[in-house]
């Protein structure tokens, strides 16, 4: 056992200065992020996009252009980026997509149907030094708990922000939920839900947990976790990257701002 | 369709002969499901591989009025594909052992599955079939759905006398998505998305064998660097799994320094995955016909992942000196070689129980036909067996790689793949976890009518509740931990 010890010390510090520093490194470098939405125009009657769309995300306007794209569906799986000839959806590395109303997940060429932007409501002072999540699986591909692990190895080590996973969810602040809920997962996920203590909040991780992502609407997977319980957080994405969940939480405990405003990221 | 398959129509009444036959040449039954070629007719297909050098071989078998032969009690592993076609596809398997509901509260019509509205007052999760407990000694400890720290969603239960597990049973199925049904009506080419997202940490098996299945339905030829770039996803997806496992095994050992260093190394490999593929699932990347897009492989690929061998060397080397280790895992959870076969276990756990079989080597697929795939074994069938087994494909894992990077050929990635109607295609893949098939059946517009996804772990989740019966609890979390099982997969 000291032998392991002696060699974990030997092996220096793994540990990004991300997100402290903002030009740390996040770990992300090359990977691909939800589509961005350019300035080029549509071709006409193309509907592409649309087509290829594999969970319905994308809405076109009666002359085929792009009239809406609900990140909160987008699994970000490139298809509609490749399809497009006109250069109007383009790859990025956008991944950080936590938003506090769902409404800011939908883009629309039309923005006077958006939802007016809401105050966030304050979190409450005990969560912002610590906060500790309960996680459920409601029904996922065991992407998002992957990534979710991944958040205590030594390069994230989630600890060193104060944020902490725990068995009980007596003991949690935040439910943490993954997955489509399915017909079965359902009243498990309200059991947890209700044994929490108030106040208590809720993160919707993942494209499944957000809208069913690309599972939705069989006769058992759900669609997450809209109408089921009150989601503070709506973070999509197939899954969602290690530093889109640190990025996520911190924006529960307002350490960091939001990156996306209808649909559009911003620099903070 | 494929000349590594072949398709032979079974009647109902030469159905169990065929399987006599089969067994007694060393062959052994992989899969079974139900599809309706006719909306009221139902069709059981079998997928047998006989002993090692023949083709894999299908049986077609019409089914009398919905009722078929169970073969469960000499072929147990068929028992789960059974009640799963109870449940499903409203067949009934006449003298089947355990027939209760496995997945839902069927039995319910195949063909009704498809409108959810059609069935309001069915339950979507099987009740618990538990067996009656006599001695009021025992205990019942229920463990789940919702577990400690970040974990899939399942139920175990376990009977117990102090610290003696008397039985123990899983109660899985609370993830079950209805997966397969979702690929019903869509177009084939479009479906490896689909795939891909069945077992996330399977990403790129699942995939690769759902675009074999429908590139088998469609005679299309992959160009060999597709086939190569392939080879490469489904090793780093090997490499980067075995390592979690590592973590995961360390972890229920104890061993925290050997949990972060695992942690750490798959870590690395998912970052590399994110660089080579744009995600670090390798998802996005397979498509029917090769690939979506060609890979620039970085020249100093193959000096990266030397490094990362190197650490990954000397970790394997750290945790087989550590007695504390291999003394937890040492007899733990024996998995009997009759026991592995019989229950169908797949991957590196039949293979730490001596069963010689894998699937890139028996029957190659991509580009594996031209490299030499090691098959590691161990007889002894036990976590350590299991964990030496695993180590062993790491190597040789990095070995195929490094022997691939110069052979890398440049040219197309992509042919164009035209499914023909009224079709059916079988796609298989050796996971991290062991054999995965996808079949596909087109129906006569060119969508797809029917998949049928066979994962690993829902094999090993049938064989493993025997190496926990009668064991104690302190091994538990070992042994499963030394399973290496994912419930996403298995529930589908």
């Amino acid at each position: 056992m000291s032998l392991w010890t002696l060699r974990g010390l030997g092996q220096g510090i793994a540990t990004t200065n991300w997100p402290e520093k903002a030009d740390g490194d996040s770990g992300q470098q090359e990977t691909l992020g939800m589509p961005r939405i350019s300035a080029e125009r549509c071709s006409d009657s193309c509907r592409r996009c649309e087509e290829v769309c594999p969970t319905q995300a994308i809405r076109l306007d009666t002359r085929g252009h792009l009239a809406s794209l609900d990140y909160g569906r987008c699994i970000a799986c490139q298809l509609c980026v490749e399809a497009c000839p006109s250069g109007t959806l383009q790859a990025s590395d956008e991944w950080a997509f936590g938003v506090r109303e769902r409404a800011d997940l939908q883009w629309s060429l039309d923005p006077g149907a958006l939802a007016g932007e809401k105050l966030a409501a304050h979190i409450e002072k005990s969560f912002r030094g610590s906060l500790h999540i309960r996680h459920v699986d409601a029904g996922s591909c065991n992407g998002c708990e992957s990534e979710l692990q991944a958040l205590n190895n030594p390069f994230y080590n989630l600890h060193r922000l104060g944020i902490f996973f725990t068995a009980s969810p007596r003991a949690a602040d935040l439910l943490l939920v993954t997955g489509t809920v399915t017909a079965a997962m359902r009243e498990p996920l309200l059991a947890t839900w209700q044994a929490m203590p108030e106040p208590h909040r809720v993160l919707a991780c993942g494209t499944c947990a957000v809208s069913g992502g690309v599972c939705g609407n069989t006769y058992a997977s759900g669609t997450g976790l809209d109408g089921i319980l009150p989601v503070d957080i709506w973070l999509p994405g197939c899954p969602p990257n290690p530093a889109a969940i640190i990025e996520a939480l911190l924006l529960l405990l307002e350490r960091k701002p939001q990156r996306v405003r209808g649909g559009l990221p911003h620099e903070p | 369709m494929s000349d590594g398959v072949e398709y032979i129509t079974v009647t109902l009444d030469t159905l169990r002969g065929r399987l006599d036959q089969l067994l007694s040449d060393g062959g052994r039954m992989q899969m079974a499901y139900a599809w309706f070629p006719e909306p009221t007719v139902p069709e059981v297909r079998y997928l047998a591989a006989p002993g090692s050098g023949q083709p894999l071989q299908v049986w077609q078998c019409a089914t009398d009025h919905g009722h078929v032969p169970s073969l469960a009690l000499r072929a147990p592993l068929l028992g789960w594909y059974e009640r799963e076609m109870q449940d499903l596809y409203g067949l009934t398997f006449d003298g089947h052992p355990e027939p209760y509901p496995l997945i839902i509260d069927g039995p319910a019509s195949g063909t009704d599955l498809l409108q959810p509205e059609g069935h309001p007052h069915r339950a979507l999760h099987a009740p618990l079939a538990m067996p009656r407990v006599n001695n009021p000694q025992v205990q019942l400890l229920s463990f789940g759905p919702v577990r400690a720290d970040v974990m899939e969603s399942a139920q175990f239960l376990f009977f117990y006398l102090g610290e003696a597990i008397a039985h123990y049973q899983p109660h899985l199925f609370f993830k079950h998505r209805g997966m397969e049904t979702r690929f019903e009506g869509t177009d084939p080419l479009a479906g490896s998305v689909l795939a891909e997202r069945v077992s996330g940490v399977g990403s790129v098996a699942h995939g690769l064998a759902y675009c074999q299945a429908v590139e088998d339905a469609s005679d299309c030829v992959v160009p060999l660097r597709a086939r190569q770039l392939r080879v490469l996803l489904a090793e780093l997806e090997r490499i980067y799994n075995h390592l979690h496992y590592f973590g995961q095994l360390a972890d229920a050992t104890t061993l925290k320094v050997g949990q972060a260093e695992g942690r750490l190394l798959e870590e690395r490999v998912k970052q590399l995955a994110g660089r080579l593929s744009g995600q670090r699932f390798m998802r996005n990347v397979l498509t029917p016909g090769g690939l979506r897009r060609d890979m620039a492989v970085p020249l100093d690929l193959s000096d990266t992942l030397g490094r990362l061998r190197d650490q990954v060397e000397s970790y394997l080397t750290q945790l087989a000196r550590t007695t504390s280790y291999l003394d937890r895992l040492i007899t733990t959870g024996v998995l009997t070689r009759e026991v592995a076969f019989d229950q169908g276990a797949t991957g590196p756990v039949e293979r730490a129980s001596g069963l010689d079989r894998d699937m890139r080597r028996d029957h190659p697929y991509a580009a594996y036909a031209d490299l030499p795939v090691g098959v590691p074994l161990a007889d002894a069938g036990d976590a350590d067996a299991r964990a030496k087994v695993r180590a062993a494909e790491l190597r040789v894992s990095f070995d195929l790689i490094e022997l691939l990077l110069p052979q890398l050929q440049p040219g197309a990635t992509r042919a164009p793949c035209v499914v023909k109607p009224s079709s059916c295609g079988l796609g298989w893949s050796e996971s991290p976890r062991g054999s995965l098939y996808y079949a596909v059946h087109i129906d006569k517009f060119g969508a797809l009518k029917r998949v049928k996804i066979k994962s690993p772990s829902f094999s090993n989740w049938r064989a493993f509740p025997f190496t926990v019966h009668q064991t104690n609890m302190m091994d538990y979390a070992i042994n499963e931990a030394s399973f290496g099982l994912t419930i996403a997969g298995c529930d589908r």
